[in-house]
């Protein structure tokens, strides 16, 4: 099931420089919510702190929390290794690993951590996740050929089923439509419709159609001017955020005056 | 008038705007008829240029072959003489002059296949985990941009140098007569272990940090991913770079004159005794010239150049082993790409 996140004051800074500042929300479990912004408003930084991906960038931190059903996943007893078990991430471009085989990919997370499956275990978790995925029928026949020689939409497809295979309460994803082509795009969008009934679901997206069409609630990040860092402006209902949005910086990205 | 400069007109415009504009600026001012119908003599002139670079560059290729092509020849047409199970299987031990037995490089073959697998011992770990230190840890901090320098320091080192390096850290410890096979081999390491983080860091550097990120992303720690991910990525890559670093070090003279010596028998021991190898027994073959076949006391078969055969049968076998050595490095390489599916 989808767990709830809290996020309390977060700071992110890369080395001196702040890029996000004080980012207060709650993210509800089984929904899919959605961060919209001009490029450099901090989204996807902020996003990669919710798995505390960005850590692997040189020299970056953060100051506040994030709690993930209350567990405070900033707190020193936390692995940062673990957090990205439960919290899984789908990216902007498909990255399946080229040196294996669909199946292979599939499974990568388990086995890259050296547990072992027995091989009725791995089918199993293989054709669900595949199934989850709404991949399954079209590789059924193919799980042992190479995952690259797939389409691009597959491929993306392909990495989401190897994030559910994880198990994970929350899937990230950071724009991840956004080298697909159209079909792809819908496909994928499907896929993410159907996912947020056993997932709490972050995506962020440049395209504000595409959160309108996919999520139940949005953030519109904005930042000031360059250099400075971004902020959260309004997070509501996506209804609300593209009909009768309460911040003037909202309403004038979502009317296409700036962005 | 008119009609022959309207004909120019449409000759310049397939050179383009500039020139039309030129023409016209020409014309205006009543220059038109200095001007020439130019564009079959620039198509002439672009035609020989462009002859003229081809015979320039295939001249330049044939030139480049010519040593090469030569090299390969005299070797191998030197070389086939003594090629015989006996001279792969025999060494030097008893061989008098120019008199039958004629000897062999058993010896020679086997010590440098020993002091080779010495040298990879010590070099691909200490190659391969700096490089790793460098690519995925140091991220340009002072310490990753001072071992940066020193390898490519290194890569400059003379390799008469590194023999005497090895030699006299030997020398330290088992004093002045301390020659043997593995200090031949952590001499050959010095020079191969810069060629080696060099290539891997290059191939490190290929992997797409995409796949690290995805790997994170599932929960699979640094080491893990390193290991399982960013390795096998790159693995033909570094296979590639070792083979080429070991055929770069195979037919090295210097530094194992220095550190293993040359011997007459077979030397199984890295860590005892004088050891023969391939380019130190040319050398010493080569070297000590034509063989005295006059006073044939013993009434055997004498060849006084039997010294000069050996010698390039020798070469002919160091070549043929640099030669396989590539052909493996591209074969594994090959079959990687395929497994792929590229």
């Amino acid at each position: 099931m989808g767990q709830r996140i809290d996020v309390e004051h977060l700071d992110v800074f890369y080395g001196k420089f702040m890029a996000v500042e004080n980012v207060s929300m709650t993210i509800n479990p089984n929904q899919v919510t959605a961060f919209i912004g001009p490029s450099g408003c901090g989204k996807s930084t902020f996003l990669r702190t919710i798995n505390r991906m960005h850590e692997m960038t040189d020299k970056a931190t953060v100051k506040g929390s994030i709690l993930l059903e209350g567990r405070n996943l900033y707190s020193s007893e936390i692995d940062p290794v673990q957090v990205r078990r439960e919290v899984g991430m789908v990216f902007q471009r498909p990255n399946p690993f080229p040196t294996m085989s669909i199946r292979q990919n599939v499974l990568a997370g388990i086995k890259l951590n050296n547990k072992s499956l027995t091989k009725a275990q791995a089918d199993e978790i293989v054709e669900t996740s595949l199934k989850g995925a709404n991949l399954f029928n079209e590789v059924k026949d193919r799980l042992d050929s190479a995952a690259i020689g797939m389409s691009g939409g597959q491929q993306q497809r392909l990495c989401i089923a190897r994030a559910i295979a994880m198990k994970p309460s929350v899937l990230l994803m950071d724009e991840p439509c956004s080298a697909l082509d159209p079909i792809s795009t819908l496909a994928v969008e499907d896929l993410i419709y159907e996912l947020s009934s056993n997932y709490t679901i972050v995506i962020v997206t440049h395209n504000m159609q595409q959160a309108s069409r996919v999520s139940q609630r949005t953030a519109f990040f904005n930042i000031s001017d360059v250099g400075k860092p971004g902020r959260l402006i309004e997070m509501d209902q996506t209804t609300k955020i593209f009909s009768n949005p309460s911040n003037q910086q909202t309403e004038n990205y979502i009317s296409g005056k700036f962005g | 008038m008119s009609k022959i400069s309207s004909f120019r007109v449409n000759l310049l415009s397939k050179n383009g705007l500039k020139s039309k504009v030129l023409f016209k600026n020409i014309k205006n001012n009543r220059l038109s008829k200095f001007i020439k119908p130019s564009s079959r003599v620039i198509s002439r002139q672009r035609r020989q240029f462009d002859n003229f670079m081809k015979v320039l560059i295939f001249l330049s290729f044939i030139i480049v072959s010519i040593p090469l092509v030569s090299i390969i020849y005299i070797v191998v047409a030197n070389g086939l003489t003594q090629i015989t199970p006996y001279f792969l299987t025999h060494t030097m031990k008893g061989v008098m002059g120019g008199f039958s037995p004629f000897g062999g490089i058993l010896h020679a073959l086997v010590g440098t296949i020993l002091i080779t697998l010495g040298a990879m011992v010590i070099s691909i770990p200490i190659g391969i985990l700096t490089a790793i230190y460098l690519v995925e840890y140091a991220k340009g901090n002072k310490l990753s941009s001072i071992v940066n320098t020193l390898v490519d320091i290194m890569s400059g080192v003379p390799s008469i140098v590194a023999g005497l390096f090895a030699y006299s850290l030997f020398a330290l410890f088992f004093g002045p007569t301390a020659v043997f096979g593995i200090s031949g081999s952590l001499a050959l390491s010095v020079l191969m272990i810069p060629t080696i983080i060099r290539s891997t860091q290059e191939m490190l550097n290929l992997v797409p940090n995409q796949l690290r990120e995805a790997s994170y992303g599932l929960g699979v720690s640094k080491f893990r991913t390193i290991i399982k991910v960013v390795l096998p990525t790159a693995f033909s890559g570094i296979v590639t770079g070792v083979l080429l670093s070991i055929a770069r070090v195979i037919g090295e003279t210097a530094p194992l004159l220095l550190t293993a010596g040359s011997i007459d028998s077979l030397n199984l021991n890295l860590f005892s005794g004088r050891m023969m190898s391939l380019p130190v027994y040319i050398y010493n073959e080569y070297s000590q010239g034509l063989a005295v076949c006059t006073n044939n006391i013993f009434g055997a078969d004498c060849l006084s150049d039997i010294r000069m055969q050996r010698a390039w049968s020798a070469a002919l076998v160091l070549f043929i082993f640099i030669i396989i050595l590539n052909l493996v490095g591209t074969t594994i390489k090959k079959r990687i790409l395929k497994k792929r599916g590229k």
